[in-house]
């Protein structure tokens, strides 16, 4: 799908190599950063600031929190939780999003509006709303995270495939496919799904970020993944005390943060962009 | 026309009534008991026994809802299991903060994003558009709690400039009627600030995208070969019909300011509804969380309804498309 010109373009070059490297660092975390010590003094090793080494000669790149824990290794194990619960949250939406958009445009009709119905009132359901309820009444993990995010974003994913459907069950190729033979639920996996892919492609990328940002929102309302787990919306919420002596601690996550957000929106710009191009052919 | 409001306000209607019966069999289905946080680890079951009938928490579920249903309706929100206030009284105190807060920042917010996006799709030179695009997908990834706590770094711990929690000092029924002015708005500029920067990112790239698209068609052209200045162009026919969808949006923009209050409040801890929110749910104050919610529900079917209606008075072919 022309991977060459979307590499050409800056924004996605710049999102590419952004979520490489934080996924590269997310998964050699233990390579790239000092096992714990066994014993560690708290009162000499906490609140050092960035670039600074303790007794032991640690170098602390990120400094320390207030239990002189490493600020760059939490960051590292930390994006293994915030990547991993915005990926497969935003995946679970897409799935859903997929299966109820693809279904309403093949079968139109009475299931169509059933579901599309059903997608413009779960729509207009207040999110953040659910999602306190949801993570607050049961015991918050990272799986509930997962559940919650991904049940409460496949709308929006639900109707811009149902958009692409009702567009491809419309063109003379889905027609001869049905007057050979084919059934609809045939026409659904063999046409409808894949031709509906590269714009939830582009959604999803954009969906990951607000995802991940969600995520981090409930972690630090301490209602998402729970510490001592690292994730970066609880290194912030715990930076928050100390954010007097040792800035670093809440700064560090959240320009982290920001910087896969940024990643995630430019590189669903960039595909968007390549996908309602003038000229552009790949779509059909 | 009327049909159609007819419509959308049952539509509303429907939609509030399936928030409330989800929000009520989530709250009771979910473990925990607002008994036992109310009488604490040494309450005998006995007591929690005799607490849970006094509140009606022992009769069956359906029967539990339709009582609650016909007493909202008349307009009996209940008590406070947490605080045994009158859950109307505390609503009624945290809703105008929380309102101040919301009006203030999606005004500044749009005025500020339109006239970025509109700057960025005018303008000829590309490296202010592109320093205008790094900024703008910058604040849309912004998380707001966090630029909260960092504005809180900046300004009150550093530059000691503006204080970082609540609506009102400590003083403030001692101060004369300039002075408790002055201290209001030094109260809501931090969260004010960060909640209207998290905004205007998402909206500026909107409009420069409305903007481009609109730019592209065939009207404009013709525009241009009238040859009408480019000024007026940009002006009256391309930022003018980029504006209607940035009106929907405006709508559909109000449950997500919502849920940016909620995490501003519990940062800048602004006595608004968010807050309330938050605690009742941690403390699964039932009453109020349903009250909250319901309230919240209408009021973003009501955001969603108005926009709709100010976006066919703004475009007359969306009033023609009503008519048939």
């Amino acid at each position: 799908m022309g991977n060459r010109r979307l590499w050409r373009d800056g924004r996605a070059r710049f999102g590419i190599l952004v979520i490489g490297l934080i996924v590269l660092a997310a998964v050699f975390a233990p390579l790239l950063t000092r096992p714990e010590p066994a014993q560690v003094d708290i009162v000499a090793t906490r609140f050092l600031p960035p670039l600074s080494g303790d007794a032991s000669g640690a170098f602390h790149l990120l400094g320390t929190d207030r239990f002189g824990r490493d600020v760059w290794a939490r960051l590292a194990y930390g994006a293994r939780v915030s990547l991993a619960v915005g990926i497969l949250a935003m995946a679970l939406s897409v799935l859903l999003g997929l299966f109820v958009g693809a279904i309403a445009g093949v079968f139109q009709r009475r299931t169509g509006t059933v579901l599309m119905g059903a997608t413009d009132f779960a729509l207009a359901l207040p999110r953040v709303i659910l999602l306190l309820l949801l993570t607050a009444l049961w015991q918050p993990s990272a799986t509930l995270v997962v559940l919650v995010l991904g049940l409460t974003g496949w709308m929006s994913i639900a109707r811009l495939v149902y958009g692409e459907a009702r567009s491809v069950v419309a063109r003379p190729f889905v027609e001869s496919a049905y007057a050979l033979g084919s059934n609809r639920k045939r026409v659904l996996f063999k046409h409808v799904v894949p031709n509906s892919l590269t714009p939830v492609i582009a959604a999803a990328a954009l969906g990951v970020g607000n995802t991940i940002m969600l995520e981090a929102g409930l972690s630090f309302l301490g209602l998402g993944v729970q510490p001592p787990t690292p994730s970066w919306g609880n290194m912030i919420a715990s930076g928050r005390d100390t954010l007097v002596n040792a800035p670093w601690v809440a700064a560090a996550p959240g320009i982290a943060l920001v910087l896969v957000v940024v990643a995630f929106t430019l590189l669903g710009d960039a595909v968007h962009d390549r996908i309602t191009a003038p000229g552009n052919t790949t779509q059909d | 026309m009327l049909r159609h409001v007819a419509r959308r306000a049952l539509i509303g209607v429907l939609i509030v009534a399936g928030v409330i019966t989800l929000t009520f069999f989530l709250l009771r289905l979910a473990p925990g008991d607002p008994v036992e946080q109310l009488l604490g680890p040494a309450a005998t079951a006995e007591q929690i026994e005799v607490q849970r009938h006094l509140l009606g928490f022992d009769r069956p579920l359906p029967l539990q809802y339709t009582a609650w249903v016909g007493r909202f309706v008349q307009g009996d929100w209940g008590t406070s299991i947490a605080t045994g206030q009158r859950v109307a009284a505390m609503l009624g105190r945290a809703w105008p903060a929380t309102a101040v807060l919301v009006l203030l920042s999606l005004s500044f917010s749009y005025i500020l994003g339109i006239l970025v996006g509109a700057i960025q799709a005018s303008t000829r030179h590309r490296a202010l558009d592109t320093t205008l695009s790094v900024t703008t997908v910058t604040l849309f990834a912004l998380p707001g709690y966090w630029l909260g706590l960092m504005l809180v770094m900046v300004f009150t711990y550093w530059l000691r400039a503006l204080p970082a929690f609540g609506a009102t000092g400590l003083d403030a029924d001692f101060l004369g009627p300039g002075a408790r002015i002055m201290d209001r708005v030094r109260h809501i500029a931090l969260p004010l600030v960060t909640l209207t920067l998290i905004g205007v990112g998402g909206i500026a790239r909107y409009v420069r995208g409305a903007m481009l698209d609109v730019r592209a068609a065939p009207f404009v052209m013709v525009a241009r070969s009238r040859g009408i200045p480019e000024r007026q162009i940009s002006l009256r026919h391309v930022l003018g019909n980029a504006l209607i969808p940035v009106v929907t949006l405006l709508g559909l923009s109000l449950p997500a300011v919502f849920s940016g209050t909620v995490f501003v409040e519990a940062i800048f801890g602004w006595p608004g509804v968010g807050r309330v929110m938050v605690e009742a749910v941690r403390a699964r104050d039932y009453p109020v969380v349903m009250a909250a919610t319901t309230v919240s529900a209408i009021l973003v079917v009501v955001g969603n309804i108005l926009a709709d209606f100010l976006a066919s008075r703004v475009d007359p072919r969306l009033r023609a498309a009503d008519g048939k």
